[in-house]
């Protein structure tokens, strides 16, 4: 009971507004904040019969209260009411995962309703504690912040420098690993307007509390002019330029009119995973690109699959 | 190497824990020499094989480093009091999460559950020892040798920096230079050795030790959570043991199985970390479900409702814990086909759970609950875990997960599910068969203050965190700008941390004053309680039982004071026990020094120490140490002078011979 | 001491009747370790980076000769633990002899084979798939090192002692245990080398 109170006050205190997951501003993170919602209740509810037990047991039997003479009888147990918190929290786990399944599916791909627009590729790439995003299409980069059009869905490819990091945009969507050996796609649709916190949420060494960007959402025509703007403003990213801004742990903001994919290629395709032993050829070779070695799709990632086997054997 | 780069220095926190080591250190080796306790030490504990002494060595280990990680919890409790706070840096930070979760997990909940284990196992099912005495004391010593390597690191050398899960690449020589890391490789490694022989010596023992007459379905809940639990320690160990292989082959010889060029896959040490990982919550949940049958059976004054769903429930979720890893990193993009199936796993784990819950509580009804120290834990449990569960389910669903995944969300879940589930079932175990080990109780006024102020700071330090998780806080940020908010809840936070800090000192106060004034217990069975553990005297003789039990049906000793059916009909016989020993003691100190070398790569030091180990292996095999015999006569002094300050009827113990 | 004369030797005592319970006990964990190591094996075995696949080092000479050596002293080893039960010690002395013989032999072929490997500039370092085989064919290689550190002892017990509780017990554990380095190897030569050639 003081705990539910608690709780009901906290969230009274905080409000749904200031935290971020349940305050969505676009169709990913939306699901998923009604799947958590929905959640919630359905706990609630779980939470409330084992607590109404509980608060009767403990009132009710306390020894306090008994009888001098009182001898607890032996009851071995009940089949119907074993059978009873079997079956139902079985039912409740299979709407559980009916839900989970489908929203699965659902913040997977991209958005419904978004599904005939051409998605606006950003690459984000993580190095020590900082984001590159870069623009093939328009081909621009900036670095630690990224501004997207609204209404238009946007394909994140994500990928890392260096250990893995995790890209993640609250009032956006969910979060996904940034690797260094393939590249994890995230679909994101923002429908309003403004400026979203944006980080790593997996841990990744000594900046990792610093490692934040800033996601703002404009208009398409603001977009437009934003890009425009930074053709006409910015300077090149050359590979010297970008191997040392890989190489500093920690950068402002900054912008660029190319990308560093021209000259370090995203670990996706033919630059990706594994390599099938023998077949490298020598343009693969370059050993300062980290990820160079080793070619593989997403599919055939699964290591799930292996380690399966030994976790029943 | 330099002495500056050999210890750690430029700290004033960690100048202050060496010289408070040393000081320690000097006063615990002058006590010895002054009070000529050397001797003692050697004779009664070092080269004990006595599974009570072990589990006793256990739980001081346990309390010793429970607190060492406390004080790691209050040290990030303090620097996230206040945004932008500059108490730690984001380095010492790192180190500090990192070895409190390591230390927690490995080195406090595991040698407390096992301690509890050696403790209790043997006398609940009317054994004398366990299986392997021997093997046993090698166990704890190789715990503690894994245990003392791990804290070392703080002063020298440097601590891991990566996580308790130390995730490749980060915990690659690459990006984690310093040995940290090699000391998290090679402690947990050692550690682990120990336990995956605990597991096999627990095994034997419950399948081939019972007393006569005591079939599997009538084993009390704890013993049967314990054979459960060493089931998926000796599965799950050995993956652990390959991965910090592969983690130490990768750090010391410049492997390529984790890095990033040359075709290392680090998701590939995620999958071998979890795979162990997970199944690990359950080697320290399962027991604690253990003690809370026992427990609220106990203080109910009725049997445990549902015992055979009870085991079946515990076998399913053994079962399951081997197959939901992959739901630890949901986010790593595998696809809604096998986030969808790790999800579905990992929910279905609630439904035996939720049966345990139901079955405690039906157990509690029409019973004649008393509210003493252990059942106040028990009952606590009960309320506090299923928001730890139901959180849980919430974060199975791999959705919803994407939102919740490395946040402060996960870490007041875990909290939720761990200190309840966990550390109260042992403080709880502890209070509960204290009497049993030392012919006292602990004073019940002071232990359910303690728990009230640790039940009540508990939720007051986590709750918060589920909705700094929802603001968007990750789990491991050093520091946080004013401007995110994080501010409040982490404020109520750290003062929760205070609280728990407070509950914890009243009940080590607890401890001393019950040992200098507490009532002595004459009865050998103080809660009147119905295993057969509470059947001998308190504190237990060297045989613990003087005539070997026979049991025909569950809670048999609850049965017999019922009935007055005597549970000890044979007579006395002289009784084989086995010798003491250094042998583990010193095998476990030459693994120390042999981790040690390895962690610095000082490699004839560490062939030397590895031929050391080969050579006490040699001395093993070829010892023929059959035990000795203690003579009736022996058997029935010793049996006159435990009774003679005992009240109860002798003939229940058969001291008729 | 509890003695039963129904059962073989080395299961008489119910100390050897746990140890022997034990060690099965022992030798579950050590399959999981097997299949773990198996498992990264598989996992990595075509991510040869910039070193050479299987294909390319393996021989599969000296690959069959150990398998024959092995195969062959997990018979011997068999027909030792046989003429314990029967009694015989000097021929339970020779089988035993034989078998750790061949172990050794077993030994010094995969002991060449590595050599040969780091000369072509296989070595461990050199690529994910090269650290797994390196990794999978030691942690076996040391077990039958230890084996035969073990065996060796245990010869020297049973001619100083002959068979007794203790001796008979261990001779029969160390025969599980040379077992299953058999059927380890036998998994060993299908799915690393039979693999790797196809």
């Amino acid at each position: 009971m003081l705990l539910a109170l608690f709780s009901a006050l906290l969230v009274l205190l905080t409000g749904c507004n200031q935290l971020a997951v349940l305050n969505p501003k676009g169709p990913v993170a939306k699901t998923q904040s009604q799947v958590i919602i929905f959640s919630i209740l359905t706990m609630a509810i779980i939470l409330l019969v084992v607590y109404t037990l509980y608060i009767y047991m403990l009132t009710k039997y306390r020894a306090s209260k008994a009888a001098p003479d009182y001898e607890p009888p032996h009851v071995e147990g009940s089949k119907w009411l074993e059978i009873t918190w079997i079956t139902i929290p079985i039912i409740i786990v299979a709407v559980l995962s009916v839900v989970t399944v489908r929203s699965t599916a659902a913040v997977e791909k991209v958005p419904e309703g978004y599904e005939d627009q051409k998605p606006l590729v950003i690459y984000a790439a993580s190095s020590n504690w900082k984001w590159h995003f870069s623009y093939p299409e328009e081909g621009i980069e900036t670095v630690n912040y990224v501004n997207l059009p609204t209404n238009r869905p946007v394909e994140f490819r994500l990928y890392s420098f260096g250990p893995i990091t995790s890209f993640w945009v609250p009032q956006l969507a969910g979060q996904k690993y940034a690797m260094s050996d393939m590249v994890n796609t995230l679909n994101i649709v923002a429908e309003h307007e403004g400026s979203y916190m944006g980080k790593n949420s997996n841990f990744s060494g000594e900046g990792f509390a610093h490692m934040e960007f800033e996601a703002l959402a404009m208009t398409p025509s603001e977009y437009d002019d934003w890009v425009k703007e930074v053709k006409d403003t910015a300077s090149e990213l050359t590979e010297p330029e970008f191997d040392k801004l890989l190489e500093t742990a920690h950068v402002g903001r900054q912008t660029y009119t190319s990308t560093h994919l021209e000259f370090r290629p995203a670990p996706e395709g033919e630059n990706a995973g594994h390599h099938h032993g023998g077949e490298n050829g020598a343009a693969e070779e370059s050993e300062q690109t980290q990820m160079d070695h080793s070619t593989m799709d997403h599919s055939d990632m699964d290591m799930t699959e292996s380690s399966d086997h030994e976790a029943h054997n | 190497m330099k002495w500056d780069e050999f210890f750690v220095t430029g700290e004033p926190m960690i100048y202050g824990a060496m010289v408070s080591i040393v000081v320690v250190s000097l006063a615990i080796l002058i006590g010895l020499t002054y009070f000529k306790k050397w001797g003692w030490l050697w004779r009664e504990w070092l080269t004990t094989v006595d599974h009570k002494r072990i589990g006793i060595m256990y739980i001081i280990a346990a309390l010793i480093m429970l607190f060492r990680g406390g004080v790691d919890a209050l040290l990030m409790r303090a620097q996230l009091a206040i945004p932008e706070n500059g108490l730690l840096d984001a380095q010492h930070y790192n180190e500090i999460f990192t070895t409190h979760g390591v230390i927690m997990i490995l080195f406090m909940a595991m040698p407390f559950v096992v301690g509890l284990m050696n403790v209790v196992i043997p006398l609940q099912i009317g054994a004398r020892d366990v299986a392997f005495p021997r093997l046993n004391a090698v166990s704890f010593w190789l715990f503690f040798a894994g245990a003392m390597l791990f804290n070392i690191s703080f002063v020298i050398g440097g601590s891991p920096d990566a996580g308790w899960t130390a995730y490749f690449p980060l915990a690659s020589i690459e990006f984690s230079p310093t040995v940290g890391n090699n000391y998290y490789s090679i402690a947990i490694q050692i550690a682990g050795i120990g336990t995956l022989m605990t597991a096999v010596n627990f095994l034997v023992t419950i399948l081939k030790m019972r007393a006569p007459g005591m079939k599997l379905m009538k084993m009390p809940m704890f013993t049967w959570s314990v054979l459960i639990t060493n089931v998926i320690i000796l599965f799950a160990f050995p993956v652990l043991t390959v991965a910090l292989a592969l983690m130490m082959f990768d750090r010391l010889f410049g492997t390529q199985f984790f890095t990033m060029a040359n075709g290392g896959m680090d998701m590939l040490w995620a999958n071998l970390f979890w795979v162990w990982g997970h199944p690990e919550v359950y080697i320290v949940i399962l027991p604690a479900f253990g003690i809370y049958s026992e427990v609220i059976s106990t203080f109910s004054r009725k049997n445990l409702y549902g015992y055979k769903s009870m085991v079946w429930s515990m076998i399913i979720i053994s079962l399951l814990s081997f197959v939901v890893w992959a739901h630890h990193f949901y986010t790593m993009g595998h696809g809604v086909m096998v986030n969808g199936i790790f999800s579905i796993t990992t929910m279905a784990i609630a439904v035996p759970t939720g049966v345990k819950i139901f079955n405690w509580l039906f157990t509690l009804q029409k019973g004649r609950i008393e509210f003493t120290t252990p059942m106040l834990y028990s009952l606590a449990f009960i309320p506090i875990f299923t928001i730890g569960g139901v959180t849980g389910v919430m974060l199975a669903m791999a959705s919803a997960d994407y939102q919740y995944h490395n946040t402060m969300f996960l870490v007041a879940h875990f909290h939720y599910v761990l200190i309840p589930g966990t550390v109260f079932a042992v403080i709880a175990g502890f209070y509960y068969w204290f009497p049993k080990l030392f012919g006292f109780r602990l004073n019940d006024r002071q232990g359910k203050l303690a728990f009230w102020i640790i039940a009540i700071s508990f939720n007051v330090t986590f709750l918060p965190l589920f909705f700094l998780g929802l603001k968007g806080m990750t789990r491991r940020m050093y520091t946080y700008s004013e401007s995110t908010g994080f501010g409040p809840l982490n404020l109520i936070a750290s003062i929760g941390a205070v609280g728990l800090a407070i509950g914890f000192i009243v009940l080590v106060y607890n401890i001393y004053w019950s040992f200098r004034y507490a009532e002595r217990d004459t009865t050998g069975d103080p809660w009147n309680a119905r295993t057969l553990e509470w059947s001998t005297h308190s504190p237990v003789p060297e045989y613990n039982f003087a005539v070997v039990p026979k049991v025909d049906s569950l809670d048999a000793f609850w049965e017999s004071k019922k009935s007055g059916k005597p549970l000890f009909t044979d007579k006395i016989e002289e009784i084989h026990m086995p010798n003491n020993s250094g042998q583990p003691f010193i095998l476990g100190m030459i693994f120390m020094f042999f981790g040690f070398f390895m962690v610095f790569s000082w490699w004839v030091p560490a062939i030397i120490a590895g031929l050391g180990i080969v050579v006490m292996l040699a001395v093993r095999s070829f010892e023929r140490d059959h035990g000795r015999h203690i003579p009736v006569s022996e058997i029935i002094k010793t049996e006159k002078a435990l009774s003679s300050r005992m009240d109860t009827d002798a003939g229940l113990r058969g001291e008729h011979a | 001491m509890k003695v039963d004369h129904t059962l073989p030797l080395e299961y008489q005592t119910e100390e050897n009747s746990n140890r022997v319970l034990g060690f099965w006990l022992f030798l579950g964990a050590e399959i999981v370790l097997f299949a773990t190591l198996f498992s990264v094996y598989l996992t990595l075995w075509n991510r040869t980076g910039s070193g050479p696949n299987g294909a390319e080092i393996f021989e599969i000479g000296p690959v069959l000769g150990e398998t024959f050596l092995l195969l062959t002293s997990s018979f011997t080893c068999g027909l030792a633990v046989h003429s314990m039960r029967l009694g015989l010690k000097k021929p339970f002395m020779a089988f035993f002899g034989i078998t750790l013989l061949m172990g050794l032999g077993f030994l010094g072929i995969e002991i060449t084979e590595f050599v040969t490997y780091v000369h072509e500039d296989a070595t461990i370092q050199t690529s994910a798939f090269l650290s797994s085989l390196f990794v999978l064919l030691g942690t076996h290689g040391a077990h039958v090192t230890m084996g035969l550190l073990w065996g060796g002892g245990l010869m020297i017990q049973v001619k100083r002692e002959g068979f007794t509780h203790d001796t008979a017990n261990k001779s029969f554990i160390f025969s599980l245990y040379w077992h299953f380095l058999d059927v380890v190897w036998i998994f060993i030569f299908s799915f690393v080398y039979l693999k790797g050639l196809m």
